[in-house]
């Protein structure tokens, strides 16, 4: 075979390659759309069911009078289950103690129902998903992160995967689904019309194994640090939601019903404290890979040149987050702020620096 | 357990906290206290209120978010660290602004006066606050964890049962289960307190140290380092010394003794390109074959630099950074003398590698008059010459190399004193060779051709074509200090917020019935639900060590839970 026609050959199936990837990735599209409809059905068919009850009870108990005590049975591993002594357990100093919402069902079934196919279509979508980044990858011939299409559709398949691992570890997590799909359906959105590049070369700079383990984990960190803002910023609705009922003041009766369906401001407030904590080692790793790996190739492991500046403050924001938890007077809303602000950071980071901000990571490519 | 313990329900945020627990609560952490008291009269009652303050949770708080959004500007205001030309084009298109910008030292922000006084506070806030919380976490190792506080249903996590075992038995059980699972255990009058997790406290301290290892590492870096660029064409040779470079930076107390003596010469440079595919033309190995000494009267000795592999001499990296082709020519006079010959390095304009530069004759050239004159010649090459593609080449290798040239006799104006760059002609008094239709005279040669310059006036030859390499050598002191503090942070990091420090207490006295009461309670900081968890098992194996009464096997939830709305230890967990 002569060299033209190995190439033209290599070309083609690459071409096909690229085709079937963005066939797959409008295919995830589609499926992420019907999810998002299941999702919208179960807050529907949720806000159907009783959940004033809870409202009323909290006021109730505001008001003095007693509330059922929701005690059970700590499930223990060994044979003597029923009869070991129950663990009760009080809501730490200077919160308030509501029990978490129901979820966006409700409690109603008709709305569970609902809620699982949205959970199935999910995954199935993310599979399609995942499908169509591993055949962009194949059709390129390397990490599907080389410009800001691969990027946005790697991120948003993550955030997903994060999502549904946590599901998959029981975590109570399924209320996120309708906001996560939400903006994974507009991050795509804007992959596929504004962002869409073809495929396309990497500069010999970012050969290196370092580039893998850098960007991945910026990935993986930037997804994870995703489902913390969102609980963050329904923290802070339910947060002052919760402090209007406490006053004694009536909340509308769309926010009582959403609102009431979400996990209590306590619980939130820890769920995305935990998940930026988790993820908050892994940044720092990844600021660092990427320290080493500009020493490798620039000669220099710092330089102040903007990526790496934003990646800092981006460290310094979440630090500063998890240093008021740590702050009396700091703690709750002002820190949760901190930590949407943090979260800005990282997003401007991503978008801003590519757009607005000329360095030597401007290769990534609007 | 009687009714008093409950709280009023009408309080809507119940003091359930550390507040009433007296010592047992204190010291889960060393963070320390916000006062925010006036400060006592005097000088020393001033200078121990500021560092107070400054060294208290609420002020670290403020400087690293200063920190961050005094790390802005410096992100999207154009740096001399960086960019040079671009301050300088910045000045030019905003002088006024450029003035403002000057004075706040916009221009280097990272070396700034004020950035610099952001970080430093910070850092003095820092050791003020390390120094401390090390000495109070040693007493808290040396000492005991603190016996049980009166009331344990005003825990956080509590259970209890009666049971027939007498109540030594049970606290000695108590004491061997929680030794056993690893907690610092010990017997306190009715009660076994226990602790667990100290590994939090020292992963936070060996944090914090760490990022001051990381700061003095860095700053030593930037005071100490170097950083100089020397193109290299194949067979020439470069040593280490100042006027060498291309160009060079250094840090602020860089001194010329510094340079690691070494030399090293350019044998062959390689590169590979992909041949097909999309990535048709990217780079498959770019490597510098290289033959190095160390010191005056080192022995030669071979190695290969890649490109992310550099040669590392003492304290120098010797980074491959850029290659290109350089040309060899020869020039000739009128009468066929040869009045120059090099290889001339042509720089890339894109990744096909499609170069330019400039060859310039100085002395040595006579006209056909006889009379002494200079030429210049502006080259422009393609590694690959496609037809159809006459200007960029369509790919990095050496494929079908075509060299087209232009040249210019006259006065080259290098002789005026004004630096000059290599790669550009001062066409200020130089005139054009001219064709026969009176048009500058462009040939595209390959190699071995020459092109004859009109009227006799001689010729220049595209012999052949060898390769440069540009190398980048720098020196970057404290590096590995860096390193290390980066990878103990890391730990650090990772241990402080992975691990969470809990105690325990065990509490077992005969009640008034003659029938023992045992109560257990765990605290932990408030985001760990893993305490009702870890208390819910170490009281179920307790239990089966002294089971309870027929009956009597429940906690009383009647006294807690009233209005502190207990849930369930797996509903705490999300
Ligand atoms: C360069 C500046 C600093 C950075 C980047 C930084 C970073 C961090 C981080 C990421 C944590 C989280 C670990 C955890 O929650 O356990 C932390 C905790 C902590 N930091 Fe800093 N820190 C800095 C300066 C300071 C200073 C100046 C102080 C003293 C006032 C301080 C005192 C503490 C304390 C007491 C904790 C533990 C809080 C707790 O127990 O939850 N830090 N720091």
């Amino acid at each position: 075979m002569t060299l033209a026609a190995t190439t033209e050959l290599a070309a083609a199936t690459n071409e096909h390659l690229a085709n079937l990837s963005n066939t797959l990735i409008y295919s995830a599209m589609a499926v992420y759309t019907l999810a998002f409809f299941a999702y919208i059905t179960e807050w529907i068919f949720g806000s159907r069911s009783k959940i004033g009850r809870t409202a009323a009870a909290l006021t109730e108990g505001a008001d003095g009078k007693a509330k059922a005590p929701a005690v059970t049975v700590k499930k223990g591993g060994s044979t003597a289950v029923l009869e070991r002594p129950k663990v009760v357990v009080r809501a730490a100093a200077g919160q308030r103690d509501v029990p978490d919402g129901p979820g966006a069902h409700g409690g109603d079934e008709q709305g569970d129902l609902y809620g699982r196919i949205a959970v199935s279509l999910t995954v199935l979508a993310f599979l399609i998903e995942l499908a169509g980044v591993i055949a962009r990858a194949a059709s390129v011939e390397r990490a599907p992160w080389g410009n800001m299409y691969e990027f946005n559709i790697t991120f948003s398949t993550v955030a997903v995967g994060v999502y549904l691992t946590l599901l998959a570890l029981r975590k109570n997590v399924r209320w996120m689904g309708l906001f996560l799909i939400t903006t994974v359906l507009l991050d795509l959105g804007i992959a596929v019309t504004v962002l869409y590049t073809a495929s396309d070369q990497l500069v010999p700079a970012l050969h290196s194994y370092w580039l893998y383990i850098h960007v991945s984990t910026a990935i993986l960190c930037g997804a994870v640090f995703y489902v913390g803002a969102v609980s963050t910023i329904l923290y802070l609705f339910k947060d002052s939601y919760e402090n209007k009922l406490a006053g004694g003041g009536k909340p509308g009766s769309f926010a009582t019903s959403f609102l009431e369906r979400l996990p209590a401001s306590a619980s939130l407030d820890k769920f995305s404290y935990r998940v930026n904590a988790a993820v908050f080692p892994l940044w720092t790793f990844t600021i660092i890979a990427g320290a080493i790996w500009a020493g490798d190739a620039w000669g220099r492991y710092w330089g102040w040149d903007p990526k790496e500046t934003w990646a800092f403050i981006t460290w310094v924001a979440y630090a500063c987050y998890l240093h008021a938890r740590a702050t009396a007077g700091w703690k709750g809303r002002k820190a949760a702020y901190l930590a949407l602000l943090a979260f800005g950071c990282w997003l401007f980071n991503y978008y801003g620096v590519n757009i607005f901000v000329s360095g030597k990571h401007s290769y990534a490519g609007v | 357990m009687s009714k008093t313990t409950t709280n009023a329900p009408t309080d809507p945020t119940p003091a359930t906290g550390d507040e009433d627990l007296g010592a047992a609560g204190s010291q889960l952490s060393t963070a320390p206290e916000d006062t925010l008291s006036v400060p006592a009269l005097g000088v020393i009652g001033w200078a121990r209120w500021c560092w107070r303050q400054l060294t208290s949770m609420r002020v670290a708080l403020l400087l690293l978010l200063l920190l961050s959004l005094g790390a802005i500007p410096g992100s999207l205001i154009p740096q001399t660290g960086t960019d040079e030309t671009k301050v300088a084009d910045f000045r030019n298109a905003n002088p006024t602004l450029g003035d403002v910008y000057d004075k706040l030292g916009l221009f280097h922000v990272y070396s700034s006066v004020w950035f610099s006084s952001i970080y430093i506070l910070l850092f003095v806030s820092l050791i003020g606050c390390i120094v401390p919380r090390t000495w109070q976490f040693v007493g808290q190792l040396r000492g005991r964890p603190p016996g049980a506080p009166k009331r344990l249903t005003r825990l956080p996590a509590y259970t209890t049962w009666r049971t027939e075992a007498e109540p030594e038995q049970v606290r000695e059980a108590a004491l061997a289960l929680l030794k056993k699972r690893r907690f610092r255990a010990h017997l306190a009058g009715d009660n076994v307190a226990a602790e667990k997790g100290y590994l939090r406290e020292v992963g936070n301290l060996a944090f914090h140290i760490a990022l001051i290892v990381m700061l003095i590492a860095f700053a030593w870096g930037q005071l100490f380092k170097m950083e100089g660029n020397k193109l290299v064409v194949e067979g020439d040779g470069f040593s280490n010394t100042l006027t060498q470079y291309d160009d060079f930076k250094s840090g602020t107390l860089f001194t010329q003794d510094e340079l690691d003596p070494f030399s090293f010469t350019l044998n062959d440079f390689q590169g590979s390109y992909e041949k097909t595919g999309p990535n048709r033309g990217t780079a498959r190995t770019f490597q510098a074959d290289v033959s190095y000494s160390v010191g005056a009267y080192g022995k030669d000795e071979r190695t290969v630099i890649k490109v992310n592999k550099p040669m590392e001499i003492g304290d120098s990296k010797v980074y491959l950074t850029a290659h290109g082709y350089a040309p060899v020519i020869t020039v000739r006079d009128g009468k066929g003398k040869v009045v120059y010959r090099d290889a001339v390095p042509l720089l890339p304009l894109d990744n096909n590698i499609t170069s330019s530069g400039v060859i310039k004759v100085m002395d040595g050239y006579r006209n056909t008059k006889g009379v002494r004159e200079q030429l210049g010649f502006e080259a422009f090459f393609l590694p690959t010459y496609t037809v159809g593609s006459e200007t960029a080449s369509t790919f990095p290798a050496l494929n079908n190399p075509v060299l087209n040239l232009a040249g210019y006799y006259g006065d080259l104006g290098v002789d005026a004193g004004i630096p000059q760059s290599v790669y550009q002609l001062d066409k200020s008094h130089l005139k054009e060779f001219k064709d026969a239709k009176g048009k500058q005279q462009r040939e595209n040669l390959k190699p071995g051709e020459t092109m004859k310059l009109p009227n006799g006036a001689g010729s220049i030859t595209y012999d052949s074509t060898a390769e440069w390499a540009n190398f980048q050598v720098t020196r970057q002191p404290a590096s590995d200090w860096a390193l290390t503090g980066s990878i103990v942070a890391i730990f650090g990091l990772a241990g402080s917020l992975f691990i969470s420090r809990r105690r325990v207490w065990v509490r077992a006295v005969k009640g008034a019935d003659g029938v023992t009461v045992v109560e257990m309670a765990g605290l932990g900081r408030s985001e760990s639900a893993k305490v009702p968890e870890e208390l819910g098992d170490l009281a179920g194996i307790l239990y089966d060590q002294a089971p309870g009464v027929s009956g009597e096997t429940e906690a009383e939830p009647d006294g807690v839970s009233d209005s502190d709305a207990a849930s369930v230890a797996e509903g705490a967990e999300n």
